[in-house]
């Protein structure tokens, strides 16, 4: 077993009003940023687990989204690759 | 005494190691006379944190002293986590307001937060469930991007804290002022209730009993953040952003119910906050207040951090941490208490009967020092003391004369201008972030003079409150101190309530010049005053100095929280009319008081003139005579005239409840000598707005206690509009335009951003 | 009666859940811990409002693996009746007794105030003691109520008249001057196709005394009190 780093973003499920994500952009804007368009703003988590490989590591991290990090109704999720630490 | 050798990888101590921990050498040399050798590091640390102004008190302890402290109904009075007074049926309210100014300034939301995390646990570490929170707040203009920054987050930090332990935020004040533009005030206040029995003293006792670490792990957060707060604010200050704690509310609410039962169990002797100066202050407090001595060995605190020095866990004010010393033989007891709550805890020394204050690392003695010389011998200042003689001069001007604006033609104007201003509009953009009705008792919340909350399994109920006006402190001191206790009173009173006791949050610049320790010395004695007058003693608050930025120091802003008792449900009243018809009684005199007022500051742009006259005798009297007003049942709304004069609390009166708004006909009649802007717009104090459906009876009761009273006017309905005739000035309007006027005002300065850059984070943006 | 009051660590209405029950109903009530497995022959089981597990990932996502949980969902399955207030409404919708989410408000801020909202459905247990649309004042307090659901679940519960409580302006109608956080349809309550389980964001227990400004909740607890004691 290797101890393995995997990053998750977890970014609003696109089409649902995402308030902060028009806040950012409406602050960007008014900031001197007028190329800004669709900004959403999620979540970044970062976990360390133990696994055989870089694939199992993703596997685990998947299912750990769907049963907590994530709400399905409201949120899409991607995994980065795993890496050992 | 033990050998105390520095620890390896300790800086040595020099003249400039000293300074930068904000000793003077003459508190240096005191040091070492106590130790009778050279201070470790460590102890160099242990020393800045309870000597500094903060911890120690020391410009303000011998003014402190002076303050009325005692009554039949206090049980606790100052040198306590919070006061305690008794409110009858074996219940018990424990309150105390405190600032969490510098950390605010460097960041609103955690600054706020952590504020109000603090100041509950002061409360509860009392054996008081804490009931509500009251917040006053002073920030600079929200035409600003970083006065809009620093108010915006101040409130989130507020109601994020508080709203998620589940203690409604009801009420308080909120001020702009652009002598707050450099250095916000924001004063938490927290109050609780208990049964008396469960009242409990942060007194350590009983050799031999295990002092216990509980709650959250120590980080290297916040270290030195009690010297930190005895700064004058600086641009460097916002290089030391790492000394700002992060708030954790939902420990906290663990940490709340599992002290709450600790202290019922009967386990522990004592419990304390780690707050300002963390595991040291409490610590030592602790055993100074007990007369004991403590060993405490931080190999044993759980630490957040690997590496950590003992240094940096002793002065560690990582939050939502408590200290608690158990009887002996109870551990398990404890330990299971506290699991339930999924808290930890670690016993990290205990009490001993040696007279010394101790900590080892390990085996090793890392600090030591004689007995509670450590609290005890922390030196004590009463330093110059002289008016700035701008100030007097200010104060000796002659305001009368200011002339007339043109737009002042038409007094409708000039109080649509007052009604929009931020300080006197509605504040209903803040408290509607605030969870205002968690614990259903709340009965009249943020918005009205005083907020109201029943007390079950009783018929009676509490008024809070929170005042200040610095502007009339910075122009007289003393004046200002009387009347910060003079109006909390009358708005407490307002509700039906009579004042019973306060709590005090002392804002002031840096005491080592002398004009500012002029203006702490004699807001503190009006205060007295005004504490003795009214039967209303201190029972304890906090002392927040060196609120200066480059721009120069606050106004002296001496925050008075006051708690009165309401004896029955019947006797809570409004400040807002309710039904037209109903006869308007002004209680109290009006003179042509213009000095100091908000119409000057906010339409002239001066800041002159003597204040109010506060007459404590006049304001014994017209209270007085509207409790007894109120309890005979004449009375059906009542509000205090302050900020804005007669004309802006009449207008209150009518559009203060949005969802019924009222309108009025007002004729004050014979002005005498005063001009009709005095009348309209003047200060004066001791008055209140009454509505009455019996007006005959109020004014019977009032002249009961030779209390001026007169019928002015009557309420009228809304579509009737807003009429006041001030000798050949007349003021009308209709009431939705004064309604736009007032509810519409911070909405619409805070529209403009909901996220703030980082640009509005800079202190260089000050002067923008 | 009995009613069982859950307490998570970080629940802070479970106290008024309980006075509500206790003092207004004078009915039985019990709290719950949120660690144990028993659910001490409730007949109907609240999820009050607070912040459960402090709501750092998102508010109910912990919560919902609670030990008491696996219980609350088995009642709720037996058809017993579940009342999920404010934090208890999130819960729900995180632990599936409830279709959609609960976001954070579309004002980015918390939102404290007395609130209309219309009773849309006056036939559910819950509900029986309003008139259908009756206005009445609840208080809400929330910083993350925004009803979310995709396009055919929303339809699917309006349709089924699952749609309890909608937000209202001052006259009534169901428009974004009367919507507080931003919810789809102005949804601030809903409840499941089995009639049993009910979320809204309103809070009716601190809505139960004309002191405190309304006694407009009363009728959802005598509702329940009239259906499931008969």
């Amino acid at each position: 077993m290797t101890v393995f780093r995997v990053g998750v973003h977890i970014t609003p499920r696109r089409g649902l009003l995402d308030p902060q994500g028009k806040a950012v952009e409406g602050a960007l804007h008014s900031l001197g940023f007028p190329g800004v368009s669709d900004v959403h703003v999620g979540r970044y988590v970062v976990i360390e687990t133990r696994a055989a490989d870089a694939g199992a590591a993703a596997d685990s991290v998947r299912g750990m989204c769907e049963r907590l990090l994530a709400n399905p109704v409201t949120e899409d999720f991607e995994i980065e690759t795993a890496a050992p630490t | 005494m033990a050998n105390v050798n520095p620890r390896p990888g300790d800086p040595a101590i020099t003249p400039v190691l000293v300074a930068e921990h904000g000793l003077t050498p003459g508190e240096y040399e005191k040091l070492v006379a106590m130790l009778g050798r050279m201070p470790t590091f460590t102890e160099l640390g242990i020393v800045s944190a309870l000597w500094s102004e903060h911890c120690s008190y020391k410009h303000s302890r011998n003014l402190l002293k002076t303050l009325p402290t005692t009554a039949p109904w206090v049980l606790q009075g100052p040198g306590e986590n919070a006061g305690v007074i008794s409110i009858g049926d074996g219940l018990a309210v424990a309150f105390k307001i405190e600032s969490h100014n510098h950390p605010s300034a460097v960041d609103p939301y955690q600054g706020a937060a952590t504020g109000v995390g603090g100041i509950l646990r002061d409360v509860f570490t009392m054996g008081a469930r804490p009931v509500a929170m009251l917040n006053s707040l002073r920030f600079g203009s929200l035409e600003s991007a970083r006065g809009r920054y620093l108010f915006g987050g101040v409130v989130k930090g507020i109601g994020d804290y508080g709203n998620c332990v589940g203690i409604p935020t009801v009420g308080g004040e909120i001020v702009f002022d652009d002598a707050y533009e450099g250095n916000p005030l924001v004063n938490a206040m927290c109050v609780g209730l208990m049964h008396k029995e469960d009242l409990i003293r942060a007194k350590a006792e009983g050799v031999g009993n295990p002092i216990i670490a509980v709650g959250a792990r120590t980080g290297r957060d916040g270290i030195h953040g009690a010297s930190f707060a005895s700064e004058d604010l600086s641009e460097a200050s916002d290089a030391k952003r790492p000394r700002v704690q992060v708030g954790d509310p939902f420990t906290e609410k663990l940490l709340l119910e599992a002290s709450l039962e600790l202290i019922r169990s009967g386990h522990i002797v004592a419990i304390q906050d780690m707050g300002a100066a963390g595991l040291t202050s409490s610590s030592a407090e602790m055993a100074e207040r007990g007369d004991v001595g403590v060993t405490i060995d931080v190999a044993c605190v759980p630490v957040r951090e690997k590496g950590m020095t003992p240094y940096e866990i002793l002065l560690s004010e990582s939050q939502e941490r408590m200290l608690v010393v158990a009887h002996r033989g109870r551990e398990s007891e404890v330990r299971a208490i506290l699991a339930k709550w999924d808290l930890a805890a670690a016993v990290i020394g205990e009490v001993i009967a040696e007279p010394v204050y101790r900590v080892t690392e390990g085996a090793t003695v890392v600090a030591e020092f004689p007995g509670s010389r450590l609290v005890t011998d922390c030196p004590r200042y009463s330093p110059e003391s002289r008016e700035d003689p701008e100030v007097a001069a200010l104060r000796a001007a002659d305001v009368s004369g200011i002339a007339p604006l043109p737009d002042e033609i038409d007094p409708a104007w000039t109080l649509l201008t007052l009604l929009s201003s931020p300080t006197i509009a509605s504040k209903a953009w803040a408290y509607r972030q605030y969870d205002s009705t968690v614990r259903t008792n709340t009965v009249v919340g943020p918005g009205g003079d005083a907020a109201v909350l029943r007390i079950r399994g009783t018929n009676k109920a509490i008024a809070l409150k929170t005042d200040c006006n610095g502007r009339y402190t910075y122009l007289d001191p003393r004046v200002g101190g009387r009347i910060a206790v003079a109006e909390a009173a009358r708005n407490v009173a307002c509700t039906g309530a009579r004042p019973l006791a306060i709590t005090n949050c002392l804002n002031f610049g840096n005491p080592r010049r002398p004009e500012v320790f002029h203006q702490l010395k004699e807001a503190i004695a009006g205060i007295g005053e005004a504490c003795i007058a009214l039967s209303t003693p201190v029972t304890g608050g906090n002392v927040s100095l060196y609120n200066e930025s480059p721009r120069g120091a606050v106004y002296p802003t001496p925050v008075i929280g006051m708690v009165g008792l309401i004896d029955s449900l019947e006797h809570i009243t409004r400040s807002t009319f309710g039904t037209a018809g109903d006869s308007i009684v002004l209680i109290g005199d009006t003179g042509d008081e213009l000095g100091g007022s908000e119409y000057l500051a906010l339409v002239h742009g001066v800041v002159a003139g003597a204040p109010p006259a506060c007459d404590l005798k006049r304001e014994r009297a017209a209270i007085d005579a509207l409790l007894d007003a109120i309890a005979s049942g004449h009375v059906a709304s009542a509000h205090d005239c302050s900020d804005g004069g007669l004309a802006v609390a009449l207008a209150e009166c009518c559009i203060g409840d949005q969802s019924n708004p009222t309108g009025l006909d007002v004729h004050l009649g014979d002005l005498g000598d005063v001009s009709p802007r005095g009348a309209l717009f003047g200060e004066s104090q001791g008055r209140f707005v009454v509505s009455s459906p019996a007006p005959a009876s109020v004014m019977r009761v009032a002249e009961r206690y030779g209390v001026p009273a007169r019928v002015i006017g009557s309420v009228r309905p809304a579509e009737d509009g807003f009429h006041i005739k001030a000798g050949e000035s007349e003021l009308d309007s209709d009431v939705a335009s004064l309604a736009a006027a007032y509810h519409a005002a911070i909405p619409a300065l805070m529209s403009s951003e909901r996220l703030w850059s980082n640009a509005a984070r800079q202190p260089a943006l000050v002067n923008a | 009666m009995k009613f069982g009051i859950v307490t998570f660590p970080g629940s802070n209405c479970d106290y008024d859940a309980y006075r509500a029950v206790v003092d207004s109903l004078g009915e039985a009530a019990v709290y719950l811990w949120h660690k144990n497995h028993d659910l001490q022959g409730s007949d109907v089981v609240i999820l009050p409002g607070g912040f459960s597990y402090g709501d750092y990932l998102r508010a109910g996502a912990i919560a919902r693996f609670s030990p008491v949980m696996h219980e609350v969902a088995e009642h709720a399955r037996r058809g017993g009746p579940v009342l999920g207030i404010c934090n208890g409404f999130q819960i729900a919708c995180e632990a599936g007794l409830l279709p959609g989410a609960l976001l954070r408000n579309e004002s980015l801020r918390f939102v404290s105030a007395p609130i209309a909202v219309r009773v849309e459905n006056a036939n559910t247990l819950f509900t029986s003691g309003y008139a259908d649309g009756q206005r009445i004042v609840l208080p809400i307090a929330h910083g993350d109520g925004r009803f979310t659901a995709d396009d055919a679940t929303l339809d699917e519960i309006e349709g089924s008249g699952r749609i309890v409580f909608r937000y209202v302006d001052d006259a009534g109608e169901a428009t974004a001057a009367g919507n507080p956080n931003g919810s789809s349809r102005n949804i601030a309550g809903i409840i499941n196709d089995g009639g049993n389980v009910i979320g809204m964001m309103p809070h009716p227990e601190r809505a139960l005394d004309r002191l405190l400004g309304s006694d407009d909740g009363l009728a959802l607890f005598e509702s329940m009190l009239a259906r499931v004691a008969a």
